[in-house]
């Protein structure tokens, strides 16, 4: 496999608990295919975030297991095969934006692009910015420098978790038309963890639909919306009725935890 | 993009921020800068004020407590005490001037920072080395941490075992002084470092040496600077110690010579270098600090 081409992600009764008996995940069943993109929604601490550090290689799973492109996720990382985007963008201090999509590129150990570098940091709309430090940005340029950071490298599979979280509302359309052509044009396989269900409908072509915790699967709905989509697809019916689906999946989730409250 | 245009009009605002980023400002900074050399003036004054006082009154012996008009009376006379080889310790050198006290304070000065900046790289290499090799860290913490709360007056008769007197066991105080607290501070902080940096840097497969030398080193760097400025004090006090009892010349030495001449005059006229030395000392650093840590806002540069 060469290390642009996209995976397949499958998880096989994957479970974690954390110290002190907190169970997060249990028993997830999920295969992600290669090239598509899919969304993670559920209720927020449900665990969705685990299962994408999980795929990530960045935690151990407590029992199953995680294979990208049919390797453990320790093997993709060692090849710069997968990058992620967290919440909190973690751009380093010293490091100017060019220098931190730059840093990516070196530890990644490929041939430093400067135009790509250039084009990147436009994408994401940090023309001009740069040579700015990430403490001259607002919270917003420096997720979107973030992002730029972990496309650099063109990886295979690209995980995002929450990366829009602290964008405002127009940039945040503006890189849900971008991002995808972006990743489609290279056939990525994306998994992005959010919790709007706008977003989830808007990018993906799979929304998994996760339960409070230990997260389990309530609904796996495809989104057959056809590509590109351009800003008044949030019209289309088919696009509300999908949304109306994931919403009820998501209500359905939570009131299972409800549910085991009023047992208590 | 509307977006991106907020955004350069608030850098563009805060560009004058930056100091001599215009004149407004700049006189406003030196506006500042009097008013804080007025506070100064008027700290020290207070002290000075009472010791005068005191003296005027009659309560401040002048051979015991001689007070700053008495002991900076006569410089060149306290000048011929200074003698930078040290070769006349304890006798008045000969046409002692300005020049030879530079030069006593400069050999005092370069003893502090050899020992600084030896003790600076050598405690960043070993912790660096402790976490970075397991085997060192097994070997090397538990001698870390039992020889760290050893007082460098202690160290002082070992320092003249192995150096004899001389430049060597000054130094070599100096280094001891700083050198284990600075090892632990490299411990502590890059335990500190967060772990997302480092959990990035994996994810794109970078090795453990790549982690190190272009995420954890960095990002260490403005505590570690933090730590070795408070410990400049300490430096100081151990040279002088350093000085009276191994080396024969120096701040150390005259101080020692003029308790034992019982040159009150004296005592207090080396008191006033040594601590105008320090406090230029201490600028000195804090200046390169913040030459070094450019990333760092001056806010977090060790209260500056």
């Amino acid at each position: 496999m060469s290390p642009g081409a996209p995976p397949e992600v499958e998880c096989t009764r994957l479970s974690k608990g954390f110290d002190g008996g907190v169970e997060v995940l249990r028993e997830i069943d999920l295969r992600i295919e290669a090239g598509r993109t899919t969304a993670f929604v559920g209720p927020s601490g449900c665990g969705k975030s685990t299962l994408l550090r999980l795929i990530a290689g960045l935690e151990r799973p407590s029992s199953g297991a995680v294979e990208i492109g049919g390797r453990p996720p320790a093997e993709t990382l060692r090849r710069a095969g997968l990058a992620v985007a967290f919440q909190d963008p973690s751009l380093l201090p010293w490091r100017t934006v060019r220098g931190n999509v730059e840093l990516a590129l070196k530890l990644a150990r490929r041939r430093p692009r400067p135009r790509a570098v250039e084009d990147l940091i436009a994408l994401v709309g940090l023309s001009g910015f740069g040579d700015a430090r990430p403490a001259a940005l607002s919270g917003g340029m420096r997720q979107r420098a973030a992002i730029a950071r972990a496309m650099v490298t063109e990886p295979g599979l690209l995980l995002l978790d929450e990366p829009f979280g602290a964008v405002d509302e127009l940039t945040r359309r503006q890189l849900a038309q971008d991002l995808p052509r972006l990743w489609e044009a290279r056939e990525t396989t994306a998994i992005l963890v959010t919790h709007s269900i706008h977003e989830a409908v808007m990018l993906s072509d799979r929304v998994v639909v996760f339960s409070s915790r230990p997260a389990r699967i309530v609904a796996d709905v495809r989104i057959d919306l056809p590509r590109p989509r351009p800003a008044g697809t949030t019209a289309d019916p088919h696009f509300l009725a999908l949304s109306d689906r994931v919403s009820a999946a998501l209500a359905k989730g939570m009131g299972d935890r409800a549910d085991g409250l009023a047992a208590q | 993009m509307a977006i991106s245009d907020t955004g350069s009009r608030r850098m563009r605002r805060a560009a004058p921020r930056i100091p001599f980023g215009g004149w407004p400002e700049a006189g406003r900074a030196t506006g500042r800068a009097a008013i804080s050399a007025g506070w100064w003036c008027a700290s020290l004054g207070l002290l000075v004020g009472f010791w005068e006082l005191a003296w005027a009154v009659g309560w401040a012996n002048p051979i015991l407590l001689p007070p700053p008009h008495i002991f900076l009376a006569d410089l060149t006379d306290q000048f011929r005490y200074f003698d930078p080889t040290g070769g006349r310790a304890g006798a008045m050198g000969e046409g002692g001037s300005v020049w030879s006290v530079l030069g006593v304070v400069g050999w005092t000065t370069m003893r502090v920072t050899v020992g600084l900046v030896l003790g600076f790289v050598l405690s960043l290499f070993v912790g660096v080395a402790i976490r970075y090799f397991d085997v060192v860290g097994k070997l090397t913490l538990p001698l870390v941490t039992i020889l760290a709360p050893i007082s460098p007056v202690a160290w002082i008769p070992v320092a003249v075992f192995l150096f004899g007197i001389g430049n060597a066991p000054a130094i070599f105080l100096v280094f001891v002084a700083i050198f284990f607290v600075m090892t632990l501070s490299t411990l502590t902080q890059i335990d500190q470092v967060p772990k997302e940096y480092i959990q990035l840097a994996r994810t794109v497969g970078a090795s453990k040496r790549q982690i190190y030398r272009h995420v954890i080193l960095p990002a260490i760097l403005p505590g570690l600077f933090v730590t070795l400025r408070m410990n400049l004090f300490a430096a100081w006090m151990v040279v002088l110690i350093a000085e009276a009892v191994g080396v024969g010349s120096g701040l150390g030495q005259v101080t020692m010579m003029a308790r034992n001449t019982f040159n009150a005059s004296l005592v207090f006229f080396t008191m006033t270098l040594i601590g105008l030395t320090g406090f230029l000392f201490d600028k000195a650093f804090g200046l390169i600090q913040r030459k070094v840590l450019w990333w760092v806002g001056p806010s977090n540069v060790g209260g500056l």
